[in-house]
């Protein structure tokens, strides 16, 4: 490689990746510190997280989730691991075994659930007994498991490790079907009660070209490879999109999903369920929900019953998962 | 210089003397969807790339349930 004269625009060391919607490059030290800032920031503004909360990070293997938690770690924060076995085939074990790397060379506390073993079925079984796509059983499966493993092992807030692409292509998606109830429960801070607890997403100013820089520099080994039933999701498509048009428009993807908390969603305060109090409790668990038996319920009652499936069953063709 | 793509995983050989951001073109891939490592090391959009070196172009976009 021959250098170019490529500059930090901090301190005009040697850069190591540019940011346009910064209008500048950074060196790897000047990339962390803005990624330390941006992460302050989203907490700070949205009263987030408290110096001496237990926190729990929903962790994947992925860039996201290990880089979140390394940076709440580095920050003085209390954080354990939580991490989901899906049964996603080979790709699930890969993820779970970064996990482990990542918790074992920091001395972190790490939790692991097997889907499998504690209740009975996987992802890719849950998608063909239930007819959902596998990105909807696994999400899910997911929610409902962090949000148990918090109140049972008194944490007070779940860490995700969403960052601005993902809530963009959200925030894109439902705007898109202005579907109202979504819109107003897309915030970044879900406060604890009825029956949940508290929920933050501290990734949210970061991109996830920042995050995945953020595990190259500070030498974080994580899952490159996309889930094998995940191609093909309809997020995925609307990332691209909203990619396009940063690509024309530096800064857009932050401007669109900024704009939105800062303008819209004090405009839909109230609108959701949850907010409105319009939950019962679970027949079967007392989980909060709109109907008698909750969603998680159903879905372990039809999955548990079904024979495995291999997830060579459910890999994805055009976009949705196939179906008997 | 050989240059390691993902998802799939796979290995092509492409003529260096190129810059990061002209790589990604060529490529047809979106710079806001990737990074370039060169030689194990993160690299801006205007580092020059030869031939020799060791490219790994990596893809940030993850998907799945949110």
């Amino acid at each position: 490689m021959t250098a170019v004269g490529s500059k930090c625009k901090v301190c005009k060391g040697p850069a190591v990746i540019d940011l346009p919607r910064h209008n500048a490059k950074f060196c790897a030290e000047h990339l962390q510190q803005l990624c330390r800032r941006q992460m302050a920031k989203a907490i700070d503004d949205f009263d987030m997280l408290s110096p001496d909360d237990r926190i729990l990070v929903a962790v994947s293997g992925g860039k996201d989730s290990l880089a979140v938690w390394d940076m709440l770690i580095e920050a003085g924060y209390h954080a354990d691991g939580l991490y989901i076995g899906l049964g996603i085939g080979d790709y699930s074990n890969d993820s779970g075994g970064y996990v482990q790397r990542f918790a074992d060379e920091r001395g972190l506390q790490l939790q692991t659930i097997d889907l499998r073993d504690e209740y009975g079925y996987d992802v890719p079984t849950a998608s063909r007994a239930t007819g959902r796509v596998p990105c909807s059983a696994c999400g899910l499966s997911k929610r409902r498991l962090f949000d148990k493993a918090a109140l049972d092992g008194g944490y007070d807030v779940v860490v995700t490790g969403h960052n601005l692409d993902d809530e963009a292509a959200v925030l894109f998606g439902n705007t898109l079907r202005w579907d109202i109830e979504y819109l107003a429960r897309q915030m970044p801070v879900l406060p604890a009660g009825n029956g949940f607890p508290k929920k933050v997403k501290p990734l949210i100013r970061l991109t996830e070209r920042e995050m995945a820089a953020w595990c190259l520099v500070r030498g974080i080994d994580y899952v490159v490879e996309e889930c094998p039933i995940a191609a093909g999701n309809r997020h995925l498509s609307y990332k691209e999109s909203l990619n396009a048009v940063e690509a024309k428009s530096p800064g857009a993807k932050a401007s669109f999903y900024l704009g939105f908390l800062e303008r819209m969603a004090p405009l839909l305060a109230g609108q959701s369920a949850a907010a409105a109090g319009e939950l019962n409790d679970c027949e079967r668990c007392g989980s909060p929900t709109t109907t008698e038996i909750c969603a998680f319920c159903r879905l372990v009652e039809k999955s548990s019953a079904h024979e495995p499936v291999p997830v060579e069953m459910v890999l994805t063709r055009g976009g949705k998962a196939r179906r008997r | 210089m050989k240059v390691l793509l993902r998802n799939p995983r796979r290995e092509i050989e492409v003529e260096g003397g190129r810059s990061v951001d002209r790589l990604l073109d060529d490529l047809g891939l979106s710079r806001e969807a990737h990074l370039v490592i060169c030689n194990g090391t993160l690299v801006p959009g205007d580092a020059r790339l030869d031939d020799g070196d060791t490219i790994e172009v990596r893809p940030v976009i993850s998907g799945g349930a949110l």
